[in-house]
């Protein structure tokens, strides 16, 4: 019996090995030296001692203009982000699930984009607002869109990577939105009607209560995805065009993610990148728990 | 014709529209990287003249010593496959496991994987660099510009989610069946790959889906890992290299991304109800 016991226990831990291994290397290791560094002056380059600094980089994160700015332009760009992708998808979603025949079809074709990467998507809009836009509008005679290009303005630059990671990401989360609208009981709808209830009191009395639990899912993933995004960030715009903030010359798209990388990379101040980042971790946290919070509240038990 | 089927006729239309308007970027790259660079820039909107310039252009790219596409495919088909391999083998034999063993402990190292999720990239990134050139030195592993580390890092990063799925489907398949191979003699080893590694099949899909797709497409993480530049790049990596130094090279530029997207495209159109399905259920739960 005792044997029996032993053997277990081996095969346990046998089988836990290369999972857990490879996941203590990548992920709780890291995550125990990054938490260390924050409080040390670490920079990228070999340095002989590091030496411990107490808060000093969270204070510094806290006083850096480009980190507040990035967070401003990261908060509004996932709120414009949120709505939009969420508005395109549930209008699809309504669309895909009629009875019109290639609907299958059609939930291909606006899904597709979501499995190219954010790198090359990036580019590929880059050559659209760069020159296939002012191209048209000039051909058009639309003369403000000829001679200002999207891309060179920091505010129009934000809305760009809004309009990307619309099309990138809408037949993504009008899949989910399908699922959902699928679930709605028939026989429901058709009491709704015989009760002589039209068309937008359907909607709004039963199609949108029975679909909320996936407005929590959704408003999750666009939340979570747009608040890190980094990929179409790099491609698209970079860290973007100048623009003045609090009386100083700024990096006008550098979002969040790509400011913690640039602390570092370009900067070479790793130390206050690692305590940018447990800062963007704890408020995306925080984010999510009120996100998730709110949506809960609404959803109806059926 | 009634007004129901009038109004299905026009959404047919609308939809329709709306399809091949979210096709306008794919449709623009395929077709100016059949064209010179002049006739990109005068008309990036036409057909081209002459589809010819197709072949030249990609025979240029697969040659390009400034992209080495050929080479970037490569690494990038060597680096998913194994990384899926491993993620999906180890992750599995992982959650059977933690199911089966009912303890504090194996209760304790799931919450472990799971929480792991909430963790941004951005979080360990640089120790992790940091922390595999620590590990090369002292062992003399090859962790970074190698296919190597990068394997061990997306098997990793990986786990989390997959050891969540697989977990959840291991919990519905009765332990009855286990019981029973156990009875007729069989080893826990061939327990797990002869009988329960079969029932898993349909989650095993959905592990590989969400997890491939993650990988082709990864940016940052090569970067770092792998760094810029050096001998091993994946084709996010070489695109983005090339994007650099070619900014107005707008043919070899399209090109580029023509060859950077077939593959994905070819894949996604082959498995199509699979990938959606899968996506789609892997993040729902």
């Amino acid at each position: 019996m005792d044997k029996d016991k032993r053997m277990q226990k081996l095969v346990f831990w046998l089988f836990l090995i290369p999972a857990l291994g490879s996941f203590a290397m990548v992920q709780i290791i890291p995550f125990v030296i990054g938490l260390y560094y924050s409080f040390t002056d670490w920079s990228a380059t070999a340095q002989p001692v590091i030496s411990f600094v107490g808060l000093k980089n969270y204070s510094d994160a806290f006083k850096d203009i480009t980190f507040l700015y990035s967070t401003i332009i990261t908060t509004i760009y996932t709120v414009a982000n949120i709505i939009l992708v969420n508005i395109v998808s549930f209008a699809l979603a309504l669309l895909v699930t009629t009875q019109i025949k290639g609907r299958n079809f059609y939930r291909a074709g606006f899904f597709l984009p979501n499995v190219i990467g954010g790198i090359i998507l990036g580019y590929i809009w880059q050559f659209i607002f760069n020159q296939f836009i002012p191209r048209v509008s000039s051909l058009w005679g639309i003369t403000y869109l000829a001679d200002n290009l999207m891309l060179a303005d920091s505010r129009t630059a934000l809305l760009a990577l809004v309009i990307v990671s619309t099309w990138q990401y809408a037949g993504y989360i009008m899949m989910i939105y399908v699922a959902a609208l699928q679930n709605v009981p028939r026989d429901l709808i058709e009491a709704a009607q015989i009760d002589g209830a039209s068309p937008w009191q359907r909607f709004k009395t039963i199609t949108i209560p029975m679909v909320r639990p996936a407005f929590t899912i959704t408003l999750f993933l666009t939340l979570v995805n747009s608040f890190k995004q980094f990929d179409v960030n790099t491609s698209l715009t970079g860290v973007g065009p100048s623009t003045m903030f609090m009386g100083r010359a700024i990096n006008g798209t550098t979002l969040l993610a790509m400011n913690i990388s640039n602390t570092s990379l370009v900067l070479r101040n790793t130390a206050m990148a690692q305590a940018k980042a447990i800062i963007f971790f704890v408020v995306l946290v925080v984010f999510s728990l009120l996100q998730v919070n709110f949506s809960k509240r609404k959803e109806v038990e059926l | 014709m009634t007004n129901k089927k009038v109004a299905l006729v026009l959404l047919e239309i609308l939809a329709l529209s709306l399809v091949v308007f979210f096709m306008i970027p794919l449709a623009l790259v395929l077709f100016n990287s059949a064209k010179g660079n002049v006739e990109i820039i005068t008309s990036p909107l036409s057909l081209p003249e002459n589809w010819g310039n197709l072949w030249v252009n990609i025979q240029n790219i697969w040659n390009n010593p400034n992209i080495r596409y050929s080479q970037a495919l490569f690494n990038s088909t060597f680096i998913t496959f194994f990384s899926l391999m491993a993620i999906t083998i180890s992750s599995a034999m992982a959650a059977w496991v933690l199911v089966r063993t009912k303890t504090k402990m194996s209760m304790f190292i799931f919450m472990l994987f799971v929480a792991a999720m909430v963790i941004p990239f951005q979080v360990v990134m640089f120790p992790l660099v940091r922390w595999f050139g620590i590990v090369q030195r002292t062992t003399g592993l090859p962790m970074l510009r190698s296919y190597f580390g990068i394997i061990i890092a997306y098997m990793g990063f990986g786990s989390s989610l997959s050891i969540f799925l697989f977990h959840g489907f291991i919990k519905s398949i009765p332990l009855d069946i286990e019981e029973a191979a156990y009875i007729d003699g069989c080893s826990k080893f061939k327990t797990f790959f002869l009988v329960v590694l079969p029932i898993l099949k349909p989650i095993y899909v959905t592990v590989l889906i969400l997890n491939g797709i993650w990988i082709w497409n990864d940016f940052l993480l090569p970067m770092l890992i792998l760094g810029k530049g050096t001998p091993v790049q994946t084709i996010p990596l070489a695109v983005n290299n090339f994007a650099g130094a070619f900014v107005t090279s707008y043919d070899l530029l399209m090109t580029a991304i023509l060859m950077a997207l077939v593959p994905i495209i070819i894949f996604f159109i082959a498995a199509q109800k699979h990938i959606i399905k899968g996506m789609v259920e892997g993040s729902v739960k």
